[in-house]
């Protein structure tokens, strides 16, 4: 339920270590209603969610400790600069390795930025910042949504190939995107808004 | 799968860092206290605002009630405390709402740590970088309201702790309003009724002091105000922004 609008009932769905979910559907079909609410941001006025076998009021710290969520504002500074706000992100996971950051940022294409402040750069260079996360994070949930908004397609390219070898290495991944994801193996899909 | 790698030779890769602690509660609060500190030191505008509407409220009344000693002396204590409170209030309006519009304020809540310690940081930093230049600026407002001088350095301890408690509290009313948008109004509202004790133990300290008599009880009574709202209001600041990010 959101704002008295019943966005879903009768949805069920298991997510398994090494497995993607692609939440699809029309927009206002609930995909970001629903990312938000198993991230816990959401309150739910029905239904149960369980992480690892137990209910998720009992083990809500276990599971944030162990989930990544980037929303469609992914909680970028734009006072700090990409490097700045990445120390912060890994601050969070104890991460104290310098060199680490560097490379990251170098990776995501973002080497000579490190130090700007990020509202000179553009919308896919500040996505760019959020998903460098994804390449240091040791959290094995991610919960993304439309992480490739504003992004090139070679950068699209290189986050779907993050994300198998995230789902490889045992990780999950739920997101939400209007992109065809067709090649991804082990990719399970889940379309809202459809009248049953 | 071949066919993605050949394409993109910079593919995105999986780095490993070399060094994970298991991150401590103190070590997160160190690095907020640090993230919020790079990012409030760059909001500069922000920062003068507080300090020169302190400024121009003192400097001004005498202008439009008498420059006389006889007049401001006896006022002085209320029209710099009022003052300073009202800057205080004015500088918290927008303290969480940068965060919300951002994402930053989701990430703090699914970050996994304790929300109220998070946003004690931004509060702590908010008062040492908003409140402390405001107590420092104090005594040379005093002295154009012909303010005692043994009552300034009661001036400046008085606001020090009442600034503190006057940001925590203050700092509630920012969180319950940070989902409505423009909300300087209903956030003055909801905290001006606990502003009042602040109020009236920090003129009472320095009327106290101006008329020769300790102001020590006073002083106390500001300082329990200070730690019982550093105690309690960021566990009420983290349910008030939890209900904010709720709504979004």
């Amino acid at each position: 339920m959101r704002d008295e609008r019943l966005l879903f009932d009768d949805l069920s769905f298991h997510l398994h270590a090494g497995e993607l979910l692609q939440l699809e559907g029309p927009n206002g079909a609930g995909k970001t209603s629903l990312l938000r609410l198993l991230a816990g941001l959401l309150p739910f006025s029905e239904g149960e969610l369980f992480w690892q076998g137990q209910n998720i009021n009992t083990c809500r710290d276990n599971f944030y400790q162990s989930m990544l969520f980037i929303g469609h504002l992914a909680g970028i500074k734009a006072e700090l600069s990409p490097l700045e706000n990445l120390h912060w992100f890994a601050a969070l996971e104890g991460i104290k390795d310098e060199a680490l950051l560097d490379k990251a940022l170098s990776q995501v294409g973002l080497a000579g930025y490190e130090d700007q402040p990020c509202h000179q750069l553009s919308a896919g260079q500040k996505r760019r910042v959020a998903l460098a996360r994804l390449t240091i994070t040791q959290r094995s949930v991610w919960l993304l949504d439309e992480p490739f908004t504003a992004l090139d397609k070679t950068a699209v390219a290189s986050v779907e190939n993050l994300l198998i070898k995230h789902s490889q290495a045992g990780g999950a991944v739920i997101l939400t995107s209007h992109h065809a994801l067709e090649e991804l193996p082990g990719l399970k899909k889940l379309t809202l808004g459809e009248v049953t | 799968m071949n066919q993605i790698n050949n394409e993109k030779p910079a593919a995105f890769c999986r780095l490993t860092p070399e060094a994970v602690n298991s991150s401590s509660l103190i070590g997160v609060f160190v690095a907020a206290l640090k993230r919020e500190w790079q990012l409030q030191v760059r909001r500069k505008g922000d920062l003068i605002n507080p300090l020169v509407f302190f400024a121009l409220v003192v400097v001004l009344f005498p202008l439009g009630v008498s420059p006389t000693a006889e007049i401001l002396a006896p006022v002085a204590p209320g029209v710099l405390w009022v003052a300073a409170l009202l800057a205080v209030l004015m500088s918290l309006d927008a303290l969480f709402r940068p965060d919300l519009q951002d994402g930053s304020l989701e990430q703090l809540l699914v970050c996994g740590y304790s929300v109220a310690p998070l946003s004690l940081a931004k509060v702590l930093v908010h008062w040492l970088l908003s409140c402390v230049p405001l107590v420092l600026l104090a005594p040379l407002l005093g002295i154009m309201l012909y303010l005692p001088w043994q009552a300034q350095g009661v001036l400046m301890l008085s606001l020090l702790l009442g600034s503190l408690a006057l940001s925590l509290v203050g700092a509630i009313g920012a969180a319950l309003t940070t989902g409505l948008g423009k909300s300087g109004v209903l956030m003055t509202l909801l905290v001006l009724p606990f502003y009042m004790p602040v109020l009236i133990f920090g003129t009472g300290a320095m009327q106290a002091a101006i008329n020769g008599h300790t102001a020590l009880a006073h002083l106390a009574l500001l300082a329990a105000l200070a730690l019982v709202a550093l105690a309690l209001s960021p566990w009420a600041i983290a349910a008030a922004l939890r209900i904010a990010v709720s709504g979004e």
